[in-house]
C-alpha cells in the first residue's frame, strides 16, 4: 500500500494541510487534523466556521484549494466503502415521490451494483437499519408525511445500512425532537461500541460533553482538537467563538438562574 | 361537424397519413412522459424551455451549411442533428452562467433562452433570403407543423420511445438517486455528473424530436405536463413513470384525432391543450394531495372532531348531572356552540344512534352512545395525561384520532397513565351513570 508522506496510516482520517475556497474567499485554512480511530468526534464552531465545508472536502465534494485527505492512509476515491455520509436534511426535497424505505435502500446502491434492481436482502438490511432508529413503523410512509426528526432518523438509517466504518454526520441533531436526539445518542453508541468513527458537525455546545470523547473547534482554521476534557475549555471556546460566546453563556447563566 | 363516417376513419387510422400522425406522437407522449418524470424532479423544467428554444439558430445553420455544401437543405436528419448540437450548447451556456457569475438559474435560463431564440429567428431570415434551396418550411418547427411527418419518422419516433424506456427502466435507481440527493451519490462514487448528461442528452433527443409535431415553442410542455399531473395520482416514482408515460401518450392520440376531425386545426397546440387538460382533472381529482381529496380529508376531520366534541360535551353534562338526560341550553352553557349548531349536532349523532329525543324534549343519552361516550372522555382524558407526564416526548406519539389509546400507546403505559390520572375521573362503565338514575 502505497502511502503519502506526512499521513498517518492509522488515522481513519487524516487531514493535511487542507484549504478549501468557494470563489475568492477562503473557508478553511490550513486544516491539519489526524481524527482518532473508534471514537465519537464533535466538530463545532461559529456559523460560516467551515464545519459542513470540512466534511464535504474529506468526501471530495468540495474542491480543495490545497492539501489532502486520507482515509486510513489512502485516497477517498479509494476508500468510499469506508464512508459513510449523513447530509444535512434541509439539503433535499421531502416531496420527492418516494417512502422512507426507498431512501434508506439508497444506502445499498452500492452494493446493489449499477442498472441492477434492489433485492430482497437489501430492503431486509435496510428494514433492519430503520428498525435500528426506531422507524420501522414509517417504511412505507411517504417521506413528506414524516416529521423533521423523522427525516433526520430515516437519513441515519440510510448511512448505517451501508455499513461503514467512518461515519460523516452534518447537523444531525439540528431542530429535531426529543426522540429522535435520543435515537441518535443511541445510534451513536451502538457505533462506538462497534469501533466505529464517528464525526459530527454539532451546534449545541450544552451537549458536547455528554455526547462526544473528542471534540474539533473549529473556525476557518482548527482551533483546538483532542479528548473533550482536556480541548473543550472557556479558553479555547472563547478562541473560537471571540466575544460572541460570552454573551451567550452569560444569556444562558441568566437564565438557569431564573 | 366530423360525420361518422368520418370518425371512424380517423379512429381506425385508416388513412395513411392520420396513422402515421397519430403513432408517431403517442410514441412521442409516452417518451416524454418518461424522460419528464426525471427532469421535473431534477427541477429542470425551465431548463427544458431554454433547450427548445436554442434549437431554433441549430436548425437554420444546419440548413445553411447543408445547402452551401450542396446538398438538400431540408434534410430532416440534418436539421435535427443542428437542433441538438445547439440544444445541447443552450444547456451548457446555463450551465456556465451559473457557475462563473453570481447569476442564479431563472436569470440564466432567460439570458439563454430569449438570445438563442432571437439569433435563430435571424439566422432563419437570412437563410430564407440565401438565392439556394428554399428555406420556407423551416419557420414550421417553431409551432409544429405535425401534417409534414412521414412513416420513417414516426418509426424514428417509435424506436426512441422503446429506447428511453429501457435506459428509464435500466437507471431508474441512478437518476432516482441523481433527483433526490445528488451530494450523497456522489460521496458514495456514484459518477453524477455524467447521469445527469446522460438526462439532459435524453431531455434533448425527445426535445427534437418534439420539434417536427409539435414544435419548438411548446416542446417542453410534453415533458412537464404529463409529469406533473402525474404526481397528482401517486407518491412512488415507478407508477410516477408509467402514469406519466400513459397521460402522454393519450395525449398525444387524442390531440392527433381531434386536429384529423377538425380541419385546419394544429396537432402540436391541440397535444398541448389536451394535457393541459389532463393536468387540471389531476390537479382537481387526483388522489393524491388533488383539491377534492384535500377538501374531503378537512371536511372529515372536522366532522369527526366535532362529532367527538359533542360527545364529549354530554359526557360532562351527564356526568355533572348524574342522569343520562340534558337539554340543549345546558350544552350551550358548557361548550362556545349556539343553539343552532348544538341542534344540528345532535341530529347528526341521533342518526348514529348516540341520542335519542324525549317527547319532554329533553335528550337522552342511549347506552350505545354512552360507551361511544366514554370511549371518547377516556381517550382524551388519558391523552392529556400523557402530553402532561411525557411532554418531550409526547408529540410525536400523539394520535388523538386513534380509536383506542391502546392501540397507539400499548397496554402497560396506558395503565400506568390510569393511575397517574385521578381514577374518579376516567369513565369506567357506562352504566355507572345509568345504574344512579
Amino acid at each position: 500500500m502505497k502511502v503519502e508522506a506526512g499521513h498517518s496510516t492509522t488515522s481513519p482520517v487524516s487531514i493535511h494541510d487542507l484549504t478549501v475556497a468557494y470563489q475568492r474567499k477562503p473557508v478553511l485554512w490550513d486544516v491539519d487534523l489526524d481524527i482518532p480511530e473508534g471514537k465519537l468526534i464533535a466538530i463545532v464552531g461559529p456559523n460560516g466556521a467551515g464545519k459542513s465545508t470540512l466534511i464535504k472536502a474529506v468526501l471530495d465534494l468540495v474542491p480543495k484549494a490545497s492539501g489532502k485527505v486520507m482515509i486510513y492512509g489512502r485516497p477517498f476515491a479509494k476508500q468510499r466503502k469506508l464512508v459513510a455520509y449523513v447530509p444535512q436534511r434541509e439539503s433535499v426535497d421531502w416531496d420527492f415521490p418516494i417512502d422512507a424505505l426507498g431512501v434508506v435502500l439508497m444506502g445499498r446502491y452500492n452494493k446493489i451494483g449499477w442498472c441492477k434492481p434492489v433485492r430482497k436482502q437489501d430492503s431486509k438490511a435496510a428494514m433492519e437499519s430503520l428498525e435500528r432508529v426506531g422507524m420501522a413503523d414509517f417504511a412505507r410512509r411517504q417521506i413528506s408525511q414524516l416529521s423533521g426528526g423523522q427525516q433526520q432518523r430515516v437519513f441515519l438509517a440510510r448511512a448505517l445500512t451501508q455499513d461503514a466504518t467512518i461515519y460523516l454526520m452534518d447537523e444531525p441533531f439540528a431542530s429535531v425532537d426529543a426522540t429522535t436526539e435520543r435515537a441518535i445518542v443511541k445510534v451513536l453508541g451502538d457505533l462506538r461500541s462497534l469501533g466505529k468513527t464517528v464525526v459530527v458537525v454539532h451546534h449545541d455546545l450544552q451537549t458536547v460533553r455528554e455526547y462526544f470523547d473528542h471534540v474539533i473547534l473549529l473556525n476557518m482554521r482548527v482551533v483546538a482538537h483532542g479528548p473533550v476534557d482536556e480541548v473543550f475549555t472557556d479558553e479555547n471556546l472563547k478562541k473560537t467563538y471571540g466575544g460572541r460566546l460570552t454573551l451567550l453563556s452569560e444569556a444562558a447563566d441568566r437564565l438557569a438562574r431564573h | 361537424m366530423p360525420s361518422l363516417e368520418q370518425i371512424v376513419r380517423v379512429l381506425s387510422l385508416e388513412d395513411y397519413n392520420t396513422r402515421v400522425v397519430v403513432l408517431g406522437v403517442m410514441a412521442l407522449g409516452a417518451a416524454s412522459g418518461l424522460v419528464g418524470t426525471f427532469l421535473l424532479l431534477r427541477k429542470r423544467a425551465l431548463t427544458a424551455d431554454a433547450l427548445s428554444h436554442a434549437t431554433l439558430p441549430g436548425i437554420a445553420v444546419a440548413f445553411m451549411i447543408m445547402v452551401a455544401f450542396g446538398y438538400d437543405g431540408k434534410s430532416l436528419f440534418g436539421l435535427l442533428t443542428g437542433a441538438f448540437v445547439f440544444g445541447c450548447i443552450g444547456v451548457l451556456a446555463i450551465l456556465g452562467i451559473r457557475h462563473t457569475t453570481r447569476l442564479k438559474d431563472d436569470a440564466a435560463i432567460g439570458i439563454v433562452l430569449s438570445v438563442l431564440f432571437g439569433l435563430g429567428l435571424c439566422l432563419l431570415r437570412i437563410a430564407t433570403e440565401l438565392p439556394s434551396g428554399s428555406a420556407a418550411g423551416l419557420s414550421g418547427f417553431i409551432f409544429g407543423k405535425a401534417s409534414s411527418m412521414v412513416a420513417s419518422d414516426a418509426t424514428t419516433m417509435g424506436v426512441v420511445a422503446v429506447s428511453i424506456a429501457l435506459v428509464t427502466m435500466v437507471l431508474h435507481k441512478e437518476w432516482t438517486l441523481l433527483c433526490f440527493d445528488e451530494k450523497f451519490g456522489s460521496s458514495q462514487g456514484w459518477p453524477v455528473i455524467w447521469l445527469d448528461i446522460l438526462l439532459m442528452v435524453m431531455v434533448a433527443i425527445v426535445t427534437v424530436l418534439a420539434l417536427q409535431s409539435v414544435g419548438l415553442v411548446l416542446a417542453v410542455a410534453m415533458l412537464i405536463i404529463p409529469a406533473a399531473s402525474a404526481r397528482y395520482w401517486t407518491s412512488k416514482i415507478t407508477p410516477m413513470l408509467l402514469a406519466a408515460a400513459s397521460i402522454g401518450c393519450l395525449s398525444g392520440w387524442l390531440g392527433a384525432v381531434v386536429s384529423a376531425l377538425v380541419p385546419r386545426m394544429p396537432t402540436g397546440p391541440i397535444i398541448v391543450l389536451i394535457c393541459g387538460l389532463w393536468f387540471i382533472i389531476s390537479f382537481i381529482a387526483g388522489p393524491k394531495d388533488g383539491l377534492i381529496i384535500r377538501q374531503l380529508t378537512r371536511l372529515y376531520l372536522n366532522r369527526r372532531i366535532a362529532k367527538q366534541h359533542i360527545l364529549r360535551a354530554m359526557w360532562e353534562v351527564c356526568e355533572s348531572n348524574a342522569v343520562p338526560e340534558f337539554t340543549v341550553d345546558s350544552i350551550v352553557y358548557v361548550r362556545s356552540w349556539n343553539n343552532r349548531t348544538v341542534i344540528r349536532l345532535l341530529k347528526k349523532v341521533s342518526k348514529l344512534n348516540y341520542v335519542t329525543q324525549l317527547p319532554s324534549g329533553k335528550w337522552l343519552l342511549t347506552e350505545f352512545g354512552f360507551a361511544e361516550a366514554a370511549r371518547v372522555v377516556r381517550n382524551h382524558r388519558l391523552w392529556e395525561m400523557y402530553l402532561i407526564t411525557y411532554a418531550d416526548i409526547a408529540p410525536t406519539h400523539v394520535d388523538r384520532d386513534a380509536d383506542m389509546i391502546e392501540h397507539v400507546l400499548g397496554r402497560d403505559l396506558v395503565a400506568k397513565l390510569e393511575l397517574l390520572l385521578d381514577a374518579t375521573k376516567i369513565p369506567q362503565s357506562p352504566h355507572a351513570i345509568g345504574v344512579t338514575q
